[in-house]
């Protein structure tokens, strides 16, 4: 199970080299992201698989879920950098006190025991000051699901993935995607098709 | 600094302001039309859920932006909290040429008759301000048909047996039902309901110079790449821009309504392009700058004969600010109902608008427009797990094989609901915003459950294997479908204009637009919106033959 996540998290790094376009700065930098530093990345990818898992298709980790959401920090959610700040160390501290490990060395179904702690609001909240773990735990998971289905152009929906995963086609190719025959568009009050 | 001086100013480029212009310039005014906004482009904003006008999490892309403009809303405290057009506690439209009607769903209704002497078929209603409007829909009929023909509209009403009295057909034929469409057709029968397409703001043929509809899944909420959705930034604006007697200035705020020691109004301050201070003088100002910002311009209009803003002498202006009570239902099918044909809203009933006993209004039902990815993650029965395996298990399962049925319940105008100026905060630009407060009244309440009673029936006839339904509360912000805020009467103790949109205390200002609305219907505003701009427009056209406006 870890090798097989530890080997997504490898094919993410070569995948977004061939994705420039959605990842244009900061490659050749110190650091790919924007906001966020390598170690809160590496908490950010196991929080967004836990919120999409990886099942027959791949999930928030290999979509760049996380990428999506440092780019946002950098730019419409700056007002969120001090909730994220504060959120990861608190959670990757207090995990590390129950568990003696850090989040992502955790077992799948423990890392899932420890969200549904802070859905539930049960999960300690010494660490945090601004936000609490819960409220936490709703921002995580909402701008997790923007990553996973939102438009590409943002950061995250590698390749679209959330849309083939939901059988839609993709990008929308105006005039391309359907649309010769016009005889359909017009209704029939009489017509069977339309009931009558 | 100093402008040209013009006959007419009108703020806002919108569903009403776009609709005024042309009329006035037409007939011969000249006209100065403001927007705070810009023009926008299918390009510029693709399919991107995130910043379309229906789901907004990063930001509204039609405006209007973050950066300079929020207002107040109740804390829940007895306080005021800040909030952003993105939320909706704000009670966003748009702001850009064309306003909402750019990306909007485009269903295109006329009211029943019955909606404009609401107080008439009802009685009086404790705890709202109901009355009837100062026009009959025989009166308005002619100018909704003129919206339809000259804007564009697609249907059929042959099957409603219900639908508003019309003397001309549709210019254009209906849309043919999606998948979705066709299954609940049938469900609707069986019930003994009456189903019929959604008269739309879309070309379902060419027309007008603009081609047909493409039908694709991203409508509302988007721009149309093709020009097939019809709005005012592609009819009326370009129209009136055509004249050559009409000037648009894009990205100007309009801060203040001169108004002279004669408690006329002179014309307008706004704030231009650059942040300058400008100042256009005009014989007659028009409002149209939606329900929430007119009633602020008015409101932030403070002179000495209107130290309460202009035409407030009665304190009316801002009251009675109106949306829907949207309430409705969601279906899960064993089998796959999506087909992927857009925009998904096509079919509707009006069996629920004005014939429910102990309700007053109600609304139509309709199937709703497709729910795009990141929309439908909360599209859930009560306690489902919203993340993880179940979350994804149920997008992939349910995506293609649901169904959403829902419909404006129409709300009683409530006096204590209402746009107000903040005493203290200011936007961008200096100028006091709007903070908007209230509560439904318990009709609207009763009126959606109803509603989503008959929509979750309709959906377990059509096959659904789990339904549940979707419900309003009390608390909630008008927002796209805002409007009543300077309502339109005979009695100038109740209402802000008369039945022609002229201030009832300043007879060289007009309204035009939602804020008109004396009620909202049990339908979606924009073509009586539209509808009211020709009437508004016809009217001052009418006037200035007289007397100039002096
Ligand atoms: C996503 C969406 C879907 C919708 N779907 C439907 C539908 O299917 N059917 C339907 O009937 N209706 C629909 N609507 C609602 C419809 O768009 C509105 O009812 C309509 O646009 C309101 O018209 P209005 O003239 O009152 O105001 P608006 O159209 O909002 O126009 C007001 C204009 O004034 C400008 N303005 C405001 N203040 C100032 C200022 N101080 N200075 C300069 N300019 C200013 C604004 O920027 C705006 O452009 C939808 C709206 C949205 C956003
Ligand atoms: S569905 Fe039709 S009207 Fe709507 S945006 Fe697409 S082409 Fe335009």
């Amino acid at each position: 199970m870890i090798s097989r996540r530890e080997f997504v998290r490898i094919t993410t790094a070569a995948g977004a080299a061939m994705l420039v376009s959605f990842n244009t700065s900061c490659r050749n930098k110190i650091s790919r992201w924007r906001f966020l530093t390598g170690e809160e990345i590496s908490l950010l990818d196991a929080i967004v698989e836990q919120i999409i898992p990886t099942d027959d298709f791949p999930g928030g980790r290999w979509a760049n879920v996380s990428n999506f959401i440092d780019r946002q920090l950098d730019s419409y959610y700056r007002k969120h950098q001090v909730a994220y700040r504060e959120g990861l160390s608190a959670m990757g501290m207090t995990v590390f006190q129950l568990k003696g490990r850090k989040f992502e060395e955790l077992p799948f179904a423990e890392q899932t025991d420890m969200m549904e702690m802070m859905e539930s609001g049960t999960f300690p909240g010494d660490y945090w000051e601004e936000h609490s773990p819960a409220g936490f735990f709703n921002m995580l998971r909402d701008h997790s699901l923007q990553g996973f289905y939102g438009s590409p152009v943002h950061g995250g929906n590698r390749e679209y993935i959330s849309y083939r995963m939901l059988g839609l086609d993709y990008p929308n190719i105006i005039g391309q995607n359907r649309y010769k025959d016009l005889s359909w568009r017009i209704y029939d009050a009489k017509s069977p098709a339309n009931g009558k | 600094m100093a402008n040209k001086r013009v006959n007419a100013v009108v703020v806002g480029a919108g569903a009403g302001g776009g609709v005024v212009a042309k009329e006035l310039a037409t007939g011969g005014l000249s006209v100065v039309l403001i927007e705070r906004g810009r023009w926008h482009s299918y390009d510029e904003h693709g399919d991107d859920e995130l910043t379309s006008q229906r789901t907004f999490p990063l930001k509204c892309g039609f405006g209007p932006d973050n950066e300079r403009n929020w207002r107040m809303s109740p804390d829940g405290k007895n306080g005021w909290v800040k909030v952003f057009p993105n939320q909706w506690s704000y009670g966003n439209n748009a702001a850009c040429v064309g306003s909402g009607t750019v990306s909007y769903g485009a269903m295109a209704w006329r009211f029943q008759p019955d909606d404009f002497r609401l107080k008439s078929k009802y009685g009086a209603v404790p705890g709202s301000t109901l009355e009837d409007w100062p026009l009959t829909y025989e009166e308005i009929e002619p100018f909704y048909e003129k919206a339809e023909y000259e804007i564009g509209v697609a249907g059929d009403p042959t099957n409603d047996p219900f639908v508003p009295p019309r003397k001309k057909p549709y210019p254009m034929p209906a849309f043919s039902l999606n998948g979705e469409g066709i299954i609940l057709e049938k469900a609707a029968w069986r019930l003994g309901l009456h189903p019929f397409p959604i008269p739309m703001l879309r070309n379902s043929v060419p027309y007008n110079g603009r081609p047909a509809c493409i039908r694709m899944r991203t409508c509302v909420g988007y721009a149309c790449p093709v020009g097939a959705k019809a709005g005012t930034q592609n009819t009326v604006i370009p129209a009136a821009l055509k004249t050559g007697n009409c000037e648009l200035r894009i990205n100007c705020m309009v801060s203040e309504i001169m108004i002279d020691d004669k408690g006329r109004a002179k014309g307008v301050r706004y704030f231009d392009a650059d942040n300058r201070l400008q100042e256009q003088v005009s014989d007659i100002v028009v409002v149209s700058a939606s329900a929430s910002e007119s009633a602020r311009l008015l409101l932030n209009s403070r002179s000495r004969l209107f130290p309460a803003g202009a035409g407030n002498n009665n304190g009316w202006v801002g009251r009675n600010i109106q949306d829907h009570a949207y309430a409705g239902a969601y279906g899960l099918f064993e089998e796959e109902v999506y087909d992927d044909v857009g925009p998904g809203a096509c079919i509707a009933v009006n069996d629920f608008n004005h014939r429910i006993p102990g309700i007053i209004g109600g609304g139509v039902l309709c199937n709703e427009f497709i729910r795009m990815p990141y929309q439908f993650t909360s599209i859930r029965p009560r306690n489902s797990k919203m993340w993880g395996i179940e979350h994804k298990d149920f997008q992939k399962r349910y995506f293609r094989r649901h169904i959403a049925v829902h419909g404006p319940a129409q709300e009683m105008p409530v006096f204590d609901k209402k746009v107000e100026v903040d005493p203290v905060v200011r936007d961008f630009w200096g100028i006091p915003v709007a903070r908007i407060s209230g509560s439904r009244h318990d009709n609207d309440i009763k009126a959606g459950r109803f509603l989503a009673e008959k929509a979750e029936e309709w959906l377990k006839e059509a096959g659904a294997v789990s339904t549940w339904q979707a419900v309003p509360g009390k608390e909630s912000t008008p927002s796209q479908h805002q409007s009543g805020t300077c309502r339109m009467g005979n009695d100038p103790a109740t209402s802000v204009t008369n039945k022609f949109g002229q201030l009832h205390e300043i007879d060289n200002v007009f309204i035009a637009d939602g804020s008109l609305h004396v009620n909202n219907g049990g339908y979606n505003p924009a073509l009586t919106i539209l509808a009211l701009g020709y009437w508004v427009g016809g009217h001052i056209i009418d006037m200035w033959k007289g007397t100039k406006m002096k």
